[in-house]
């Protein structure tokens, strides 16, 4: 997290200093949605500026491995952790891979503990010294509920439908059989 | 349920038994406590007098109120109440990959306002923040609110109650308002049990809402519910929401808990599903009731949430969503902070004027707010605060009482009793507003008027009031020359009655001649009750002197 920060905070002192403010759609936000495609344009766009001014963010990404001895011990996620995960993000790990994995996204994360952050605020967003942009409060759009529900797999009348409450999530007993399961 | 009651009220005679041993003062307290229909002022009193050591209510709220707009917080599709379903969804509120929150000016500025009403201080730099929960209605998976820093801080909320042994004293209270926030209302969803599906409706999804976070600051059901009013009041008067509880534009979740008063806060409960404030005073009293009886008998009360049930009157605990819930807080990525200005001055070069929030403009044009027109109702009529009171506090009371006065030569300090007294009342005892009130304004003038100009006695005036709420459309002269209530003035009628009365009360004549005089007055009162009240006052009196000299 703290990496990605500093990562961040170089580039937006690269972007308040030298970009004048209203090239830059992306800050001020002022259409009603923008979408993916937008985004990457403009990213390049700020990279290329970046670039012709000398930036001391470097061009191509460099990295080396922190060697394991230097890292904390390994995180091994007990069942009743992967429980709760799986309730707060919704997520379905269900198999022994699918835990593997999370494991080692964790250890690869754990590389961030080697850098010394002391004194350094996070940040939110790159784009937190810019004034938000706000809308007139007329209606520009809404009445499209046929294209939204077309979207939907199941409806009924002009209402989408959703199962009962949420889907409870298996049971410990549960999912130690389904793991079990997946070994095989 | 009447079971359990029963030993409830054993046990509480068993307590009272023994604290009364203890601390002989004590048992009327708990008595009064647990009474449902005792007013926390009055346990307020006996509680100081006589027993610190009493468990006490202590109420805080949380307040959501739908911002008045025309379009949602961060989209530009309407906001309507009873449309058909979803189709004042954008692709935003349908939370659909690839679209953005942009902000609403005007949500921005309703919040402001609304906290300079409340005495808050505004952040000039908020911020906004995702909070994760999952639920059908709320599609994007997480809430836009503001957490960590909200528009507004830090406020106070003045209100009043009515108190004393009439009720008729004002009491001035005052609720610490921690904070407001901005943020978006979800969806709505509608189970249908009998299929074992949900119907989801987006209308609602991403509409405006003030969060209004009150500290625990009040004690009791009433004082709740009287600081929800005055706050419904400003926000009215601001006109930043419509403030309709029975239409979910004002929400209210109460935080509940009891403790001796010294000693930290007891374990808390939210009552959820109160849709009027008259529900909130109820829920809150006997939540408290509850919990103290929790502990008096020796039990915890459990941190849960309850939903009141307004046709049992209780608080039941609600299927709690995941037991400790982990909302995973973060900050909103796709807002940059909302930037609000001082004045024009403060604006940075660049920045369009009518683009940006200013502080001083919204302050200037605040509206009269309630407690500044209870006092120049006050001032303007030469009524009394109680009565300030009451005609603000019912809607629509205010102009009612104007356009009394405009039809009348009758004095504001004489019609105001008519008002609060015989019309409220009567609108209370059927639950009506005063826009349904059967007898219009022009109406009561013109019965304010006949009294006024001695057609008719007071006690008469009164009687035709309720006559002309029974039989509406028929004006006072109608019912006073149907019935035959005009005053009776014929001196030799007047005579011939009295002269009855006086006859065959020879004791009362024989008490006045010894110099009695009040004695009259109950001879005065068997007149009237002879003529039904008809007889006018001054002549009867005159003539009743002439005779018993």
């Amino acid at each position: 997290m703290s990496l990605f920060s500093i990562a961040a905070k170089c580039t937006c002192r690269g972007l308040s200093m030298k970009i004048p403010r209203p090239s830059f759609n992306l800050l001020t936000n002022d259409r009603h949605s923008i979408t993916n495609v937008e985004i990457q344009s403009h990213v390049t766009h700020v990279t290329r500026l970046l670039r012709n001014h000398h930036s001391k963010v470097p061009e191509v990404a460099t990295w080396e491995l922190i060697p394991e001895d230097q890292l904390p011990p390994p995180v091994h996620i007990p069942a009743d952790l992967v429980d709760k995960l799986e309730r707060l993000a919704l997520v379905d790990f269900r198999t022994k891979q699918g835990l593997a994995c999370l494991e080692k996204a964790i250890r690869f994360a754990d590389q961030l503990h080697v850098l010394d952050t002391s004194g350094v605020e996070p940040m939110d967003s790159v784009l937190e010294d810019r004034a938000l942009h706000l809308r007139d409060d007329v209606v520009m759009e809404g009445d499209c509920a046929e294209e939204l529900l077309h979207l939907s797999k199941n409806t009924v009348e002009e209402y989408f439908v959703a199962p009962p409450g949420n889907i409870p999530l298996p049971k410990r007993e549960e999912r130690a059989a389904m793991l079990k399961h997946s070994e095989l | 349920m009447a079971a359990s009651s029963v030993a409830v009220s054993e046990l509480l005679h068993n307590m009272n038994k023994q604290i009364s041993v203890l601390y002989p003062k004590a048992a009327c307290v708990i008595r009064r406590i647990s009474t449902p229909s005792s007013r926390c002022d009055s346990q307020l009193q006996l509680r100081a007098k006589s027993a610190p050591q009493q468990l006490v209510g202590v109420v805080g709220l949380e307040v959501h109120a739908q911002i008045n707009s025309k379009t949602k917080l961060f989209s530009g599709s309407p906001v309507g109440f009873s449309a058909p379903p979803n189709c004042l969804v954008s692709p935003f509120d349908a939370s659909l990959p690839g679209t953005l929150p942009v902000l609403n000016k005007r949500c921005v500025e309703a919040a402001v306002m609304t906290g300079l009403a409340l005495n808050c201080t505004i952040n000039k730099k908020s911020l906004f923040d995702r909070k994760h929960y999952f639920y059908a209605d709320l599609p994007a998976g997480y809430q836009i609110t503001q957490l960590r820093r909200p528009i507004a801080v830090d406020g106070m909320l003045t209100y009043s109650l009515l108190g004393g042994k009439k009720r008729s004293q004002v009491i001035r209270k005052t609720v610490t308002i921690k904070q407001i926030q901005l943020e978006q209302d979800s969806g709505k969803s509608l189970h249908d049990d009998l299929r074992s599906q949900t119907l989801i409706d987006l209308n609602r999804a991403g509409v405006g809402l003030m969060e209004l976070v009150m500290e625990p600051d009040m004690s009791c059901g009433e004082e709740a519910a009287a600081a929800v009013r005055e706050l419904q009041l400003i926000l009215q008067a601001l006109g930043t929401c419509h403030a309709n509880m029975s239409e979910g534009q004002l929400r209210v979740d109460a935080n509940v808990s009891v403790h001796k008063p010294g000693e930290p806060l007891g374990i808390r409960t939210e009552v959820k599903n109160i849709n009027s404030v008259r529900y909130l005073a109820r829920a809150i009293d006997y939540e408290i009731q509850r919990q103290t009886e929790v502990l008096q008998r020796g039990g915890t009360v459990q941190n849960e949430t309850r939903a009141y049930d307004s046709k049992s009157g209780e608080t039941i605990p609600m299927r709690d969503k995941e037991g400790l819930q982990d909302y995973r807080f973060m900050p909103e990525p796709n807002l940059p902070p909302v930037i609000v200005y001082e004045d024009n001055a403060s604006l940075p070069t660049g920045i369009d004027a009518c683009q940006a929030v200013v502080v001083q403009k919204i302050r200037a044009g605040l509206p009269e707010l309630p407690s500044v027109k209870r006092d120049r109702l006050v001032q303007t009529y030469g009524i009394l605060p109680e009565h300030g009171f009451t005609l603000v506090n019912e809607d629509g009371l205010v102009e009612y009482f104007e356009a009394v006065l405009k039809a009348t030569k009758k004095e504001p300090r004489k019609v105001i009793g008519w008002v609060t007294n015989e019309l409220v009342g009567r609108l209370k005892q059927q639950d009506m507003s005063v826009s349904q009130s059967p007898i219009s304004p022009s109406a009561l003038a013109e019965l304010l008027e006949l009294q006024e100009s001695g057609h008719i006695s007071s006690s008469v005036a009164k009687q035709v009031f309720q006559e002309m709420w029974r039989s509406s459309g028929k004006t006072a002269s109608q019912i006073i020359q149907e019935q035959d209530l005009g005053l009776v003035s014929d001196a030799t009628q007047l005579h011939n009655i009295c002269q009855k009365v006086v006859d065959s009360h020879p004791d009362e004549v024989h008490a006045i001649r010894n110099g009695n005089k009040k004695v009259l007055n109950k001879l005065m009162g068997l007149v009237q009750k002879e003529t039904k009240g008809r007889a006018d006052p001054v002549l009867v009196r005159a003539i009743l002197q002439e005779k018993t000299s």
